[in-house]
């Protein structure tokens, strides 16, 4: 299966509401011991459904793998 | 389409409880369950679960926002986010309410019942229609006091409901703010652990674990 070229990447301002959770189609989100949300790159199609719904707007569509690296906004 | 659960309509309980206070002040007491649930399932390791499932209110405004369009759709400013401002508000909620049980202190040692209903902390509904007497004064003025801060609420998230997006009052409700800080308190350290901190980024699986 071809893997999207950009992924949701959640920014360090996320407030937990679980507002991405419930849009995402793929269940690659998670809220992480209710501090922030976490995306499973593997299953993140970018979508970018969750990045319309996020009420604090933290999240971004990031080039796949860049993450650790120098961000990349698309 | 996700199946629905039974959560998923708590959002009548909500309703229920604004049109059960508006009938009988009285009814206002039932709100501390959305005060104490959310605070007792974080101390106790659930999270934000309260948040990401059970919250009436997000249901409601998502529902008024999302389902009936009832909202501009557009990212809110950047300050609502940010630390300051939530902690900032939270304290000037908690301020408030410890404010509402000291007048409720006042009317158990004798001073007069104040029947009205403050919203926005601010304007003073008189409420005087309310049928309290088979209670004792500082019940019915918690009552009061209770539901001024429970509209208040309610106003607020509608604004920013219709200004931003749906779920903005999420962003800084004190309620969401305060068991984020519960669970950075008791699990801070296990997310750092898992990968990441709240501080820094936190959008990819490659650290987590998972």
């Amino acid at each position: 299966m071809n893997k999207s070229p950009n992924i949701a990447h959640i920014g360090s301002e996320c407030v937990a509401c679980g507002c991405c959770v419930l849009v995402c189609p793929k269940d690659a989100i998670h809220i992480a011991f209710g501090i922030t949300a976490q995306v499973d790159e593997e299953k993140c199609v970018g979508c970018k459904k969750c990045s319309k719904e996020c009420p604090a707007d933290v999240i971004t569509m990031m080039k796949r793998g860049m993450h650790s690296e120098k961000k990349e906004m698309v | 389409m996700k199946k629905k659960k039974w959560y998923n309509y708590l959002w009548i309980a909500e309703l229920l409880y604004l049109i059960l206070g508006l009938t009988n002040i009285l009814f206002a007491w039932l709100g501390m369950l959305f005060f104490t649930i959310p605070l007792l399932i974080a101390i106790f390791g659930g999270g934000k679960a309260y948040c990401n499932r059970y919250c009436g209110k997000g249901q409601l405004i998502g529902i008024l926002g999302t389902k009936l369009k009832l909202s501009r759709n557009a990212p809110p400013p950047k300050f609502l986010r940010s630390n300051w401002f939530r902690y900032g508000f939270l304290t000037f909620f908690m301020i408030m309410f410890f404010l509402m049980l000291y007048s409720t202190y006042n009317v158990f040692a004798g001073a007069p019942l104040q029947e009205a209903v403050t919203l926005l902390w601010v304007f003073k509904l008189p409420w005087q229609w309310a049928e309290v007497s088979m209670v004792a004064p500082w019940f019915a003025q918690f009552a009061f006091g209770f539901f001024g801060i429970m509209l208040t609420s309610t106003i607020l998230e509608l604004i920013t409901m219709v200004l931003f997006r749906p779920k903005s009052w999420c962003v800084y409700c004190p309620m969401g703010t305060m068991t984020q800080g519960i669970c950075k308190l008791r699990h801070g350290k296990e997310l750092k652990a898992y990968g990441r901190t709240s501080q820094n980024d936190c959008g990819t699986s490659e650290t987590s674990g998972q």
